[in-house]
């Protein structure tokens, strides 16, 4: 089906996300096998994670810490928790039943806040354990036309939190923003790795539209196979056009479970909500429920380092800017260098240059102490902004100390004495285009001066300072 | 008799669970899982107002593990039962639909 574009602006589309991460344990769930990732093929396997008849789960300790950090870092409530049987019939599982839990989740009622301020509810954040792994092979990989499928059964038992978030999301940006902070905040509390790419962190979304104005929900249709952010805004954009064209034509929604084609750029129905599998929860009789005393959480929720939220608005308020200005230098984990530039006075947007683009790709080797030097040299008009992008890409190469790398470069600073001697000298030299500088008008005065400072670049051999050559000269000129 | 389950509802069970059942084994089925249905029902005649609802007949909870590695299986144990390996991996006929 082509999309035509329909009138977007008369419609609203709403978004809720479900949000499964992989818990950085050392071992799975219910067993002692590994929990790792990339390994050879089942190679991280024993009793548990393979369903054979007998083995028995015994629950991971350190999964129960992480799920409650989630928790508590979603400003949920930490609540007496039981593991439920979802049951399935499908070779990712071969026990036919996935633990899961349902009606008592561990973490319920929370809320996640964007970097503009708005709130987004956490409606539960509960634990299950992940399935193996199923590669189709033949017909381009594509389920419908495999000709058979692989299985690797190493990710079968790896704890998983699943955060399910309210319907309170807008647009694909929202939408994007919301999975940033979020997984933001699961690597800030050691949670979950959060790598989209390998997995660790996959989206599902729920999307629906309805027109401006109304109060009540479309019927929405679930997009799985959302591999990165990307896809996630352009699924979900996809999608409501779809919906939006498809009741503009006086047709309905059904409710669909959809699978996103990155390559076609399109979502494709896998099954209807007739079709849609029916679990038959119950509670799972091999595990014991899970209460976690007041003392635990309370151990817990002291151990929590400062959030994203906080930090953003601490950075935020230090150089006097918005908190969307700042989150994305605390998503790069860069606001203690910010904030140690800027107590030591370094000019606060030259900050936030270096951080947003000229260290877009790690730190490497340079510590927030030489940052903050370094900015301070710039500030100080000792180092061009050139020179300390320079320095800057040193620093982060090979670390050092930015005095030691700057005269290694030859970037000593000028001293201004110095420098006004020269410029005395290079004006006396060429007394027919001062004039001309003095008495022209605004044209011919901006064409001299870049005669002059060509000239006094020439001179310093490029170690003067743009900004501050032009000052003299207009101080000059006013003499 | 109260009708517990009907002869469709089995047929939906068994079909969820991979389970081709003939004719009379439906109805052999039937039967028997109403018997079982009304057994439980015979719960229904207790007053339960002042229980607790639970979750398992053991009052146990926390029961932890501390998360160490343990000792797993070796690849060539693992795949010892499955039907086809190829790459380290269980081969299995083309599946449709997804999980």
């Amino acid at each position: 089906m082509e999309l035509n574009s329909p009138d977007m602006n008369d419609w609203e589309t709403v978004i809720g996300l479900e949000v499964h991460a992989e818990l950085a344990t050392k071992t799975k769930m219910f067993s002692s096998a590994l929990n790792s990732f990339g390994g050879k093929p089942n190679s991280n396997t024993d009793p548990v994670s393979l369903g054979l008849p007998g083995s028995l789960p015994v629950l991971n300790e350190k999964a129960v810490e992480l799920a409650i950090r989630v928790g508590l870092a979603l400003n949920c409530e930490v609540q007496k928790s039981v593991f439920a049987r979802k049951n399935y019939f499908y070779p990712d599982m071969p026990k036919a039943y996935q633990i899961s839990q349902f009606d008592l989740p561990i973490n319920k009622e929370g809320w996640l806040e964007l970097p503009d301020g708005r709130r987004i509810g956490i409606e539960r954040a509960h634990l299950e354990e992940d399935t193996g792994k199923i590669t189709h092979v033949g017909g381009g990989g594509r389920i419908h036309e495999a000709s058979y499928s692989l299985i690797d059964y190493n990710r079968s038992g790896v704890p998983l939190i699943e955060i399910v978030g309210a319907p309170d999301l807008r647009s694909p940006d929202d939408a994007r923003d919301y999975v940033s902070e979020l997984r933001s905040i699961l690597v800030t509390i050691g949670a979950s790795d959060g790598k989209m790419e390998e997995g660790s962190l996959r989206v599902d979304c729920n999307v629906s539209v309805r027109k401006k104005g109304t109060e009540e929900f479309g019927t929405r249709c679930e997009i799985k196979n959302i591999n990165s952010l990307r896809s996630l805004g352009r699924a979900i954009e996809y999608e409501a056009k779809r919906q939006i064209e498809i009741i503009e034509s006086g047709q309905k929604i059904e409710q669909q479970t959809r699978h996103w084609d990155e390559a076609e750029g399109r979502t494709h129905k896998l099954r209807s909500k007739e079709e849609a599998f029916d679990y038959r929860y119950f509670p799972e009789p091999d595990l014991v429920s899970v209460e976690p005393s007041e003392e635990w959480i309370r151990e817990i929720s002291g151990s929590l380092p400062p959030l994203p939220r906080e930090r953003r608005h601490l950075l935020a308020e230090a150089i006097g800017v918005e908190p969307t200005e700042t989150s994305l230098i605390v998503q790069r984990d860069l606001d203690t260098f910010a904030l140690e530039a800027i107590s030591s006075n370094a000019n606060k947007n030259r900050v936030l240059v270096h951080l947003e683009n000229n260290l877009a790709d790690g730190v490497g080797e340079l510590t927030p102490e030489a940052f903050a030097s370094l900015t301070v040299m710039e500030t100080n008009g000792e180092l061009t902004s050139t020179q300390t992008k320079t320095v800057l890409a040193e620093l982060v190469e090979a670390g050092g100390d930015p005095q030691e790398v700057a005269k290694s470069h030859g970037f000593e600073s000028m001293d201004n004495s110095e420098l006004e001697e020269i410029v005395d000298r290079i004006i006396s030299e060429n007394s027919d285009d001062w004039l001309a500088f003095i008495n022209g008008d605004e044209t011919e005065r901006k064409k001299k001066s870049g005669f002059f400072v060509g000239l006094i670049m020439k001179e310093t051999n490029g170690q003067a300072d743009g900004k501050i050559v032009n000052q003299i000269l207009n101080t000059k000129s006013k003499n | 008799m109260v009708e517990r389950i009907s002869r469709e509802e089995v047929a939906h069970v068994a079909r969820l669970a991979q389970l081709a059942l003939s004719e009379d084994e439906l109805d052999a089925f039937t039967s028997q899982l109403a018997a079982v249905l009304d057994h439980a029902a015979d719960l229904e005649a207790l007053n339960v107002d002042d229980i607790e609802p639970s979750t398992h007949p053991f009052p146990l909870k926390n029961v932890l593990r501390v998360d160490e590695p343990g000792e797993g299986f070796e690849i060539e144990e693992v795949l010892e039962g499955a039907p086809e390996v190829e790459e380290h991996q269980f081969r299995v006929p083309p599946i449709l639909g997804d999980s």
